[in-house]
């Protein structure tokens, strides 16, 4: 009881600030898989190990002596190319089919990576040290890894960067025409599937800074992609598509969200909350759609 | 009789004596049985019903967990049992194994039927890949809560009352789980098969091809699909619990709420045999489980990856199934005519 009353401010604030530090991060992750669903109408449940293997290439940096926070310029660079080659291996096969299709061949595209970061990375828990130190505020009470603030930070101008870029290039032009309509795009001399590989790159690249920015601040492990998936999946559907900041505010909101299951559930219920909050929040949406049925009068 | 009751007859003679023909394999042919369950009963929701789920499995577990409680808790205190491991400080006579063993296994049907029917109507009201999603983020939530309550051994894991001494041998045991699983198998497969002919299979149907159509012609659409999966939730739960007493030892994210195992091969082998249809379940389960155990055994280690690819390149390169193979080969076994015109005009093009 005691830790309740005299520490439940720090706490709170700590939670606070970690959960808005966090959530940045998910922001970014989210706003490739709405990039992606917008434009090519594709879930990618692999979304959350492509940023496990972001994490990795930047990990791998630090082992060969590089320090782990240029794998921000590196591990987008690598996963560029990795996206392109899975979208002309695989996923343009399933863009204009069945959504389960897509959700099901995402799925085993997700299994098969695990497996392979298992068999390549090991299947023990890693992690790649910044040494940014940490600050501390109000009287030393609240602890702020640096690290964290530049995740932040990177999240924050990476998205901004990537948003100028959709705004301002003609690539980017020929992205949102597609998402808006990918027929007239075509018959207006837009290749779409060029389009749609750039796009599966573009989202791929984001998971590798979003993974790279992982693997300073958190763990990696080659079995935790889901929950990012889940989660970008949750701020995505929360915010909706093409809404930007939407995608931060409900980023940073899961992030306090989580911060707090994590306190007070205890940390092995921390995953298992967020799943239930996905749940919880698909069939409030199904109810609160539900009373907009339009009838015929 | 028709030809596809003599069929089932004959496939229902072999079935009795497997066990004796490859009395090596019994545990292997009683896992295909599981296995043949949750395709089929994966297929009421996915392929006559239209509504993929990856949440089966939830009920799967819970059945698990429910049937391995019971049977212990019924005689012994529960948490004494978790927390002693695989210790055997308690010892079930016979009469209180099979005693508690078969209401375990009443509840672990019973339990996951009420469950379903508390949350269908929030969670089939989901449509296309929000209703996926939902499904997929269930079946984890479960395993992770699971994962983190310490009287079922939280991480752990926790032991099935082992088989009771006194009372034959390992032999025996196989028996009676080989036995039990066909038995629920065959029941499974001839309650659907009865379910499919009657108005519920049309009405099932009807939901997959047009549900708002189905809705606007006064079909309560909402019940029927809690209905379906009250079914499935009943004979999953019952698969689970004698799943979990054929393992012997249950474990929260890899044998009960086995989500990235279990809970895609049930959509798999009903895709792999064609979904919606009674056949193609049972096919695909049959040919899935003697390919896996191929890959199980010569590509060992590298087992998950061979699986990550075969979902791939089932999914992608064969969505249509076996079924649907051997349909547009031999449409004239389905009952379907072939307008011989239409033919010769397509092999002219």
């Amino acid at each position: 009881m005691d830790l309740l009353i005299f520490k439940a401010p720090i706490l709170i604030v700590q939670a606070s600030l970690d959960g808005i530090l966090l959530g940045l991060l998910f922001a970014l992750i989210a706003y490739g898989m709405a990039l992606q669903w917008g434009v090519m109408n594709i879930i990618n449940i692999a979304q959350g190990e492509l940023v496990i293997l972001g994490g990795y290439i930047a990990y791998t940096m630090y082992q060969l002596g590089i320090h782990p926070a240029f794998g921000i310029f590196v591990a987008p660079a690598i996963m560029y190319f990795l996206g392109w080659g899975l979208y002309k291996l695989v996923i343009y096969r399933v863009v204009d089919r069945d959504l389960f299709i897509s959700i099901l061949a995402t799925f085993g595209i997700s299994i098969l990576t695990q497996q392979l970061m298992n068999f390549v990375f090991g299947a023990d828990v890693v992690v790649a040290q910044s040494n940014f130190g940490t600050t501390l505020l109000f009287d030393d009470s609240v602890t702020i890894p640096n690290s964290k603030l530049f995740s932040a930070v990177i999240s924050v101008v990476a998205a901004i960067a990537i948003i100028l870029y959709m705004k301002k290039s003609k690539l980017g032009r020929a992205i949102r025409a597609t998402a808006q309509n990918a027929r007239a795009a075509k018959i207006l001399g837009v290749d779409t599937e060029k389009v749609y590989a750039a796009t599966f790159g573009l989202n791929a690249a984001i998971c590798g800074i979003a993974g790279s920015l992982i693997a300073i601040t958190f763990t990696l492990h080659p079995y935790v992609g889901l929950p990012y998936t889940i989660r970008s999946f949750m701020i995505v559907i929360i915010a909706g598509l093409g809404n930007l900041p939407g995608v931060a505010l409900s980023g940073m909101g899961l992030g306090i969200f989580e911060e707090f299951a994590d306190y007070i559930l205890g940390t092995e219920f921390r995953i298992g909350a967020v799943f239930l909050l996905l749940v919880f929040i698909l069939v409030y949406r199904r109810f609160k759609l539900s009373r907009k049925r339009e009838y015929l009068e | 009789m028709n030809r596809q009751t003599i069929l089932i007859i004959v496939l229902g003679i072999i079935g009795i004596l497997l066990p004796f023909i490859f009395p090596a394999y019994k545990l292997q042919i009683s896992f295909l049985w599981i296995l043949i369950v949750l395709a089929l009963t994966w297929d009421i929701q996915g392929g006559q019903m239209g509504y993929n789920t990856f949440g089966n499995i939830l009920f799967f577990g819970i059945g698990m967990y429910l049937c391995a409680s019971i049977q212990v808790g019924m005689f012994f205190p529960l948490s004494e049992w978790t927390a002693s491991g695989g210790e055997k400080t308690f010892v079930h006579e016979p009469d209180q194994f099979f005693q508690g063993f078969f209401v375990g296994i009443l509840a672990a049907g019973l339990v996951p039927a009420i469950i379903a029917a508390l949350i269908g109507y929030g969670i089939l009201g989901l449509r296309g890949h929000y209703f996926a999603i939902c499904t997929l983020g269930l079946g984890i939530a479960a395993g992770e809560i699971a994962g983190g309550i310490e009287l079922i051994g939280a991480g752990q894991g926790m032991t099935v009352p082992p088989w009771p001494k006194g009372i034959g041998d390992t032999e025996l045991r196989a028996e009676f789980f080989y036995f039990l699983s066909f038995i629920l198998m065959v029941i499974t497969f001839l309650f659907l098969k009865w379910a499919y002919q009657t108005r519920f299979g049309l009405i099932l149907n009807a939901i997959r091809d047009n549900e708002d159509k189905a809705e606007a012609m006064g079909i309560p659409t909402m019940r029927y699909k809690i209905i379906g999966w009250v079914i499935t939730a009943f004979f999953v739960g019952i698969a689970g619990g004698l799943m979990g007493n054929m393992v012997g030892y249950i474990e929260p994210v890899e044998v009960a709420f086995a989500g990235a195992t279990l809970g895609v091969f049930m959509i798999l082998m009903t895709i792999l045999g064609g979904k919606g249809t009674l056949w193609g379940p049972v096919i695909g389960a049959t040919v899935f489980h003697l390919f896996k155990e191929g890959f199980w055994t010569y590509f060992l280690g590298w087992q998950y990856v061979a699986l990550g690819l075969l979902i791939v390149v089932i999914v992608v390169f064969f969505p249509e199934g076996l079924m649907g193979w051997i349909r547009e080969k031999y449409p004239e076994k389905f009952g379907e005519t072939v307008d011989e015109e239409d033919q010769k005009s397509s092999v002219e093009l």
